[in-house]
């Protein structure tokens, strides 16, 4: 399957929606019909045809060849297919994704994968603030899927996490899991202040932790067979998070300054 | 007509005839064999025969660590009944009363399909709000917290329409100790038959049933046909060289599977021959006009 391609002509002078270059809105559209699409966020109408020299190709799989941190929301509300940038991206690529795949082999800015709530989201780079976080006005971030950060992640990574796995591999900000509803976060190397702050539900695995909040509170090391059964099933995506999962963990229940029925897992 | 003959057993011409039913497996782990194997033969007690049991459940087969999904020994239990409602029923309160209980126990779904049965959505109630939901990818995973740590339960498991429950062999032979032999090693071939179980104790049972009785309260009652001490009194199918009938019942996810453990039962007991093992091999059936599974002996020979 052929590949439709976008290959960015030069840096564009003004930050850019590419909302609309999603492979179900893009389906059954000529290259025309989609080189006259707008992206302006200013005044300034620009179309696709002016800032990407486009190549035919099957919608089902989206290829960005240069990428820009002028490049906001690529890969937003994807059902299925595949989207691949090849560059960093701005702000919320793969924001209330569904389904599908999208891969950033760069880095991005905040807010990516933004309240996704299915598919996968692969970020070869690093990640800005709030990763997988709601924005204003929304109660929940992230509701489903994977989302791995091979580099590191900024601050809240994790906001209000409801359902899905975070993997960051590299190290997270401060505050990660920050008012986490539920869902899975695993931060491989260091991470800032307050891990699971006001958490209510849900998981944090650490493997650097920084000192706890005293509102979490010590249950012991154990030997839990949902740890093995999700290092088998990361094993594929993170052989990293595979490996820290079948360590003997420490489990620390809290926030018990929220709901307190979350944890954070420590290696013994 | 002379009787079929292979390797000196005798082959009645008959047909062994089963009944669909619903059916699903479970695999049980645990921190070694010993308490995976215990917790999988607790669940599939007293499940024999579904009229006075509720359910028909047996171990297919045991998985090393690297087949299972926590890397801990377990074992594939298989459960039959007559309908998904009963089925559902017992699930539950096998897995709840069996399972959960066994110190260390995993219990994971074994069986795809769009038809689901809830196991953690129902025990997960044991955990007093203290219950943790885990999803990865479309697996969901209950973790209810235990005296010895936490019992880790899948959702849901998949329920299969197309099983079929009552596959079945009639071995007879000279005396009790050379049927039982033929017996055994049948059972042990067929238990190498992935998909299917043998519900009966060892997978054998001695005491076939006919449909009805002289008595009102009965629904079935002994198979006095076979019975080798009513043989002069009664209208016997037995031959006079016959001193022992002993059945094994093959429960099946699918019909193949049923097909396959009798052909692999049939294998062993032509290949111990008639000396040491039965003299002739026969075949349960109720004229065929109950169950639309037929299993033709001939069909299924070495």
């Amino acid at each position: 399957m052929k590949p439709l391609v976008f290959t960015l002509k030069q840096e564009p002078g003004q930050r850019l929606d590419l909302a609309p270059l999603v492979p179900h809105l893009l389906d059954g559209k000529s290259v025309k019909d989609i080189a006259a699409l707008e992206l302006q966020t200013t005044r300034e109408k620009v179309t696709t045809g002016d800032i990407f020299k486009i190549r035919t190709g099957s919608v089902d799989s989206i290829r960005f060849e240069g990428g820009s941190t002028h490049l906001d929301n690529i890969g937003l509300g994807v059902k299925a297919g595949e989207v691949v940038v090849e560059g960093d991206c701005g702000k919320a690529p793969g924001r209330a994704m569904s389904g599908g795949n999208l891969v950033v082999n760069g880095d991005c800015g905040p807010f990516a994968g933004s309240a996704m709530s299915g598919g996968r989201l692969e970020i070869a780079g690093d990640a800005g603030d709030f990763l997988g976080g709601p924005l204003e006005g929304e109660m929940e971030g992230m509701t489903g899927g994977l989302l791995i950060v091979r580099g590191n992640a900024g601050a809240r990574a994790g906001d209000r996490l409801r359902r899905g796995t975070m993997v960051i591999e590299g190290s997270a900000g401060d505050y990660p899991g920050s008012r986490m509803i539920a869902g899975t976060l695993i931060v491989l190397k260091e991470c800032g202040i307050l891990p699971g702050y006001l958490m209510r539900r849900g998981t944090i695995v650490l493997a650097n932790p920084p000192e706890l909040a005293p509102t979490f509170a010590d249950c012991g090391e154990h030997d839990l067979a949902f740890a093995k059964v999700f290092s088998n099933l990361l094993r594929p995506e993170s052989r990293a998070a595979a490996r820290l999962l079948v360590r003997p963990l420490i489990r620390f229940a809290g926030d018990m300054a929220a709901l307190g029925k979350g944890e954070i897992f420590l290696p013994a | 007509m002379r009787p079929m003959k292979k390797n000196g057993v005798r082959i009645d011409d008959s047909f062994a005839e089963a009944f669909p039913m619903r059916g699903t497996a479970i695999l049980i782990t645990a921190p070694n064999r010993r308490w995976a194997r215990q917790a999988a033969t607790t669940m599939t007690g007293f499940a024999t025969s579904v009229i006075g049991c509720g359910a028909e459940a047996g171990i297919d087969c045991e998985r090393v660590g690297k087949d299972t999904p926590d890397g801990r020994p377990g074992v594939r239990v298989l459960m039959f009944a007559m309908s998904s409602d009963t089925l559902q029923t017992q699930l539950v309160n096998r897995a709840g009363q069996c399972v959960l209980t066994s110190p260390g126990s995993a219990c994971f779904a074994d069986l795809d399909g769009p038809d689901r049965l809830p196991i953690g959505d129902q025990l997960r109630y044991f955990g007093d709000g203290w219950q943790i939901s885990k999803k990865f990818g479309d697996r969901h995973f209950w973790r209810i917290p235990v005296m010895d740590g936490e019992f880790l339960c899948e959702a849901t498991t998949g329920l299969t329409k197309k099983a079929v429950g009552g596959g079945n062999l009639l071995l007879m032979g000279a005396t009790p100790g050379t049927t039982m032999r033929a017996a055994e090693l049948a059972v042990s071939a067929m238990n190498g038959v992935e998909g299917v179980i043998l519900p009966f104790p060892g997978g054998i049972v001695r005491s076939g049933s006919k449909v009805g009785s002289k008595y009102k309260a009965m629904l079935a009652s002994t198979n006095d046909a076979y019975c080798p001490t009513l043989r002069g009194a009664v209208p016997t199918k037995l031959d006079e060289d016959i001193g022992c009938v002993l059945e094994i019942v093959i429960d099946g996810l699918t019909e193949d599977a049923v097909a396959e453990a009798m052909r692999a039962g049939l294998a062993a007991i032509v290949k111990l021959g008639p000396e040491h093992g039965a003299v002739r091999v026969g075949a349960g059936n109720y004229g065929g006009k109950l169950g639309p599974f037929h299993f033709h002996l001939k069909d299924l020979l070495p």
